[in-house]
C-alpha cells in the first residue's frame, strides 16, 4: 500500500470521546430519566400478581382484536406457559424495554417521518442515513451506547431506539407519499390550510401504511433488546446469553420461546390496530 | 297520417336573459416543464408544439385560452385525453398554477392572489367534484359531505345538519353512517356531489365526473344533475371526453384540442356550423336521437281546439286543415287531451260535448326530452307526442315524420336559435 491507512476510526473514537467529555451532562441526564422509567414500569409491572396481569392483557386482546376467541385462548396459554417455565420476571423486564424503545423510536421517527415526506431534498438526504443505519450491523451501535450510557437497560434502549427506528420511518413517509393525488386535490381544492391537509386527509389515509411501521418498530425492538443483553440490558435476552456461555440448551431454548411468544403476541395486537379500508 | 298538423313555425325559443359571466378566462397559458419563456417564445413564433418539446423539453398544455362562463349556466369543456381540458379545469382553482393569463371569477382576478385569498375563493365560490370520486375513505359518507363545512370551521351539529339535508337531496337519506367502500359508484358519486353542494359554493367544476360510471347510471347521473341545476341555479363548468354527454349537459361547449380552443358554442351551433375540419369529423358520428331533444324537432301545434268550444268547431277546424284529429286545450294554453275527426263527426251526430269524447291517454315529454326517448313513445302509441312545459301549456307537437325528417338532415342539424 502506497497511502497511509485512512483514519476513520481514530476519527470516529475522537468524536465519540468528544462527546462523552464536553456533554456528560447530558448523557448522564439521559440515563437517570430512561433508568427512572425502566425501574418504574418493570416495578408497576411485577406489582401485579402474574396471573391477574395474564387475564388484562387477555382481556386486552380480546377487544383489539374483536372478539377473536382463538387469539385470545393462545395469548393466554402463552402466557401462562412464560409463568411456569419460571421466565415471568425477566419477561417483563424485556416487555418493558421494548415499550420504551419503541415508543421513543416513534415519537422520533413519525414526526421526522412526515418532514421527510413533504420535502424531497430531505428525502434524498436521510436516504443514505437510514440505509447506513439499517445495514450496519447491530451490534456496532452497542459500541457508543457503552461508551456513552455505561452498561445496563439505558444504552440497551438507545440502541434499540436507533435500530428500531428507520422503518417507521420510511413507511410514514411512504404511506403519505402515496395518498392519492385525487385526494390531495379534494383538500385543495376545498380550501385547506396545509395542517388540515395533513391531519384531516394525508395521515388518516396513510394510517394503515403507518401502522405496519410501527409494528415493525416493535417486532425489531424486540430483537435488539435480546442483543442488547450483552452490554448489561435484562431480560429474557441475558437470559439466552447465560444459556450460550454455559451451553446450556435447555436454558437458551426455554428463554427463546418465551421471547417467540412475546413477539407473536405484540404482532397480533398491533396488526389488530391497523385500520383497514379500500382505497377505491 | 299524422302529418295533418299546420306548420307555422318552431316557436322554441332559448332561455335569453342576459346575464354576467361568473367566470372569464383571458390568454390563459400553461406551460410544463423548465424552459417556459423559450417555449412560448418558440410557439409564438409558429414552431409547432412538437418541435418545441422537443427542442426545449416543455410542453405547451394551453395555449391562449379564453372563454366567458355566464351565471347559472353548464358550461362543457370537451376534448380527447391530452386536449388540455382537465388542466383547464385545475386552473381555474388553482389547483395547476398557470403560466400567464388571467381568470375573473366574480369580477377577482384568482391569479394573483395570495394564498390565504385563494384559500377563501376556494372554500366559498367553487366546489369539485372528481372523476375517481375521491372520496377520504376512512370517513363516513356523512363526514365526507360535510368536509367542506368542516375546513371552514363550522360547528358539528350544523354541519351535519346541513349535509343530512344535502344527502337527502341527492336520494341518500340513510346512507350518512356508511363507509365509501360500501357504496356502488353511482352512490359514490351522488356523494362526491353532495359533498360540493355542502359548502354551497356558485360554482361547480366538475372533472369527468359521470366517466367513471356505467351507461345506464351514468344517464341517470346526468338527468339528475339537469333537475338539480334547474332547482338550484348553479353554474357548472363541466370536463368531459363524451360528446352526447356535452350535447345532452351544455349550455355552451368549447372544444379543445392540443390545449387551444377550436370553438365555443351552443350544442346546436356546434353541430350545425363547426368552423373547421376537426369540429367537424368530431360531431360526424354523433348519435343525433340523443343530441337531439323535443324542443329541436316538435312543430307548433296549430290548431287546436278550446276545450270550450263545441263538436262542431273542432270538426270544422279538422276539415278545414284536413288533419285527422286535433289537441284540445283550455284558454291558458293547458293541455285537456285530443279528439278524433271520427269521434267529433259521429259527436256531431248524437249532440255529445267534446268532454264526452276527450282522449287524455296521449303521450307528453318536455321540451329537453331527447329524441330517443321520443321514438320509443311514439312507435309505441297511436297519437303524436305533445310537448308540454312545467305548467302544462301546450308548446308543441312531434309527429313520426318530423322525427323522420330531423334525422334525415344529420349533419345539416336544425337549430332554432339563430
Amino acid at each position: 500500500m502506497l497511502l497511509p491507512k485512512i483514519p476513520i476510526g481514530d476519527a470516529v473514537e475522537i468524536i465519540v470521546d468528544w462527546i462523552a467529555t464536553y456533554f456528560e451532562w447530558l448523557l448522564d441526564a439521559i440515563s437517570d430519566g430512561l433508568q427512572f422509567i425502566v425501574s418504574g414500569m418493570e416495578d408497576i409491572l411485577l406489582a401485579i400478581p402474574a396471573p391477574i396481569l395474564i387475564l388484562i392483557i387477555s382481556v386486552l386482546v380480546w377487544f383489539v382484536s374483536k372478539h377473536d376467541i382463538k387469539m385470545t385462548v393462545l395469548t393466554a396459554l402463552g402466557l401462562l406457559l412464560i409463568w411456569n417455565l419460571e421466565l415471568w420476571e425477566l419477561s417483563m423486564l424485556t416487555l418493558v424495554l421494548v415499550i420504551i424503545s419503541t415508543i421513543i423510536a416513534l415519537v422520533l421517527s413519525i414526526p421526522i417521518g412526515i418532514a421527510v415526506a413533504r420535502s424531497d431534498t430531505l428525502n434524498s438526504a436521510i436516504k443514505p442515513l437510514l440505509d447506513f443505519m439499517q445495514t450496519m450491523p447491530s451490534f456496532v451501535y452497542l459500541i457508543p451506547a457503552v461508551i456513552f450510557f455505561g452498561l445496563g437497560s439505558v444504552p440497551g434502549i438507545i440502541a434499540t431506539v436507533i435500530f428500531a427506528m428507520p422503518p417507521a420511518l420510511r413507511l410514514t413517509n411512504l404511506g403519505l407519499r402515496q395518498v392519492p393525488v385525487e385526494l390531495i386535490e379534494v383538500a385543495d381544492a376545498f380550501g385547506c390550510t396545509s395542517r388540515q391537509k395533513l391531519i384531516k386527509v394525508q395521515l388518516p389515509v396513510a394510517l394503515p401504511t403507518i401502522m405496519t411501521g410501527v409494528n415493525q418498530c416493535i417486532m425489531l425492538a424486540l430483537s435488539m433488546t435480546v442483543i442488547a443483553s450483552m452490554i448489561g440490558a435484562g431480560g429474557l435476552g441475558y437470559q439466552v446469553l447465560v444459556g450460550i456461555q454455559r451451553v446450556d440448551i435447555g436454558m437458551g431454548f426455554e428463554a427463546g420461546l418465551a421471547i417467540v411468544i412475546l413477539a407473536i403476541i405484540l404482532d397480533r395486537i398491533t396488526q389488530n390496530l391497523v385500520p383497514k379500508y379500500e382505497n377505491k | 297520417m299524422m302529418e295533418g298538423f299546420v306548420i307555422i313555425e318552431n316557436v322554441c325559443t332559448k332561455d335569453s336573459t342576459v346575464s354576467q359571466p361568473i367566470v372569464s378566462v383571458k390568454g390563459l397559458t400553461k406551460v410544463f416543464g423548465h424552459d417556459r419563456e423559450k417555449a412560448l417564445e418558440l410557439h409564438k413564433n409558429g414552431r409547432s408544439k412538437k418541435d418545441v418539446y422537443e427542442e426545449t423539453g416543455a410542453t405547451i398544455a394551453l395555449d391562449n385560452v379564453s372563454f366567458e362562463v355566464m351565471r347559472g349556466e353548464t358550461f362543457v369543456l370537451m376534448g380527447l385525453s391530452g386536449s388540455g381540458k382537465s388542466t383547464l379545469l385545475r386552473c381555474l382553482n388553482r389547483l395547476i398554477e398557470p403560466t400567464s393569463g388571467k381568470i375573473m371569477i366574480d369580477g377577482e382576478d384568482i391569479i394573483v392572489m395570495n394564498h390565504e385569498e385563494l384559500r377563501e375563493v376556494r372554500r366559498h365560490k367553487l366546489g369539485m367534484i372528481f372523476q375517481n370520486f375521491a372520496l377520504l375513505p376512512h370517513r363516513s359518507v356523512l363526514d365526507n359531505v360535510a368536509f367542506g363545512l368542516e375546513i371552514m370551521g363550522v360547528s358539528k351539529e350544523e354541519r351535519h345538519k346541513k349535509s343530512e339535508e344535502v344527502l337527502h337531496m341527492v336520494g341518500l337519506e340513510g346512507y350518512g353512517d356508511s363507509k365509501p367502500s360500501e357504496l356502488s359508484g353511482g352512490m359514490k358519486q351522488r356523494v362526491g356531489l353532495a359533498r360540493a353542494l355542502t359548502s354551497n359554493q356558485d360554482l361547480l367544476l366538475m372533472d369527468e365526473a359521470f366517466s367513471a360510471l356505467d351507461p345506464l347510471i351514468r344517464r341517470d347521473m346526468q338527468d339528475e344533475l339537469l333537475e338539480l341545476q334547474e332547482r338550484l341555479g348553479k353554474t357548472i363548468i363541466f370536463v368531459t371526453h363524451d360528446l352526447d354527454e356535452a350535447l345532452k349537459l351544455g349550455n355552451h361547449i368549447a372544444l379543445l384540442k392540443d390545449g387551444a380552443i377550436m370553438q365555443i358554442g351552443t350544442p346546436e351551433e356546434i353541430l350545425s356550423h363547426p368552423e373547421n375540419a376537426y369540429v367537424e369529423k368530431f360531431v360526424a358520428d354523433v348519435d343525433l336521437t340523443r343530441a337531439l331533444s323535443a324542443k329541436d324537432v316538435m312543430r307548433y301545434p296549430a290548431p287546436v281546439a278550446q276545450c270550450t268550444a263545441g263538436p262542431r268547431v273542432a270538426m270544422h277546424l279538422m276539415e278545414e286543415r284536413d288533419i285527422p284529429m286535433i289537441f284540445v286545450v283550455t284558454r291558458q294554453q293547458k293541455l285537456k287531451g285530443l279528439v278524433t275527426l271520427d269521434d267529433t263527426i259521429e259527436a256531431v251526430k248524437t249532440g255529445k260535448g267534446i268532454p264526452d269524447i276527450l282522449i287524455t291517454a296521449i303521450p307528453i315529454v318536455a321540451p329537453d326530452a331527447s329524441l330517443g326517448d321520443i321514438i320509443t313513445l311514439i312507435v309505441e302509441g297511436p297519437y303524436p307526442v305533445a310537448v308540454v312545459d312545467e305548467t302544462d301549456r301546450l308548446r308543441g307537437v312531434i309527429s313520426r315524420g318530423a322525427i323522420l325528417a330531423a334525422l334525415a338532415r344529420k349533419g345539416e342539424v336544425p337549430h332554432a336559435a339563430s
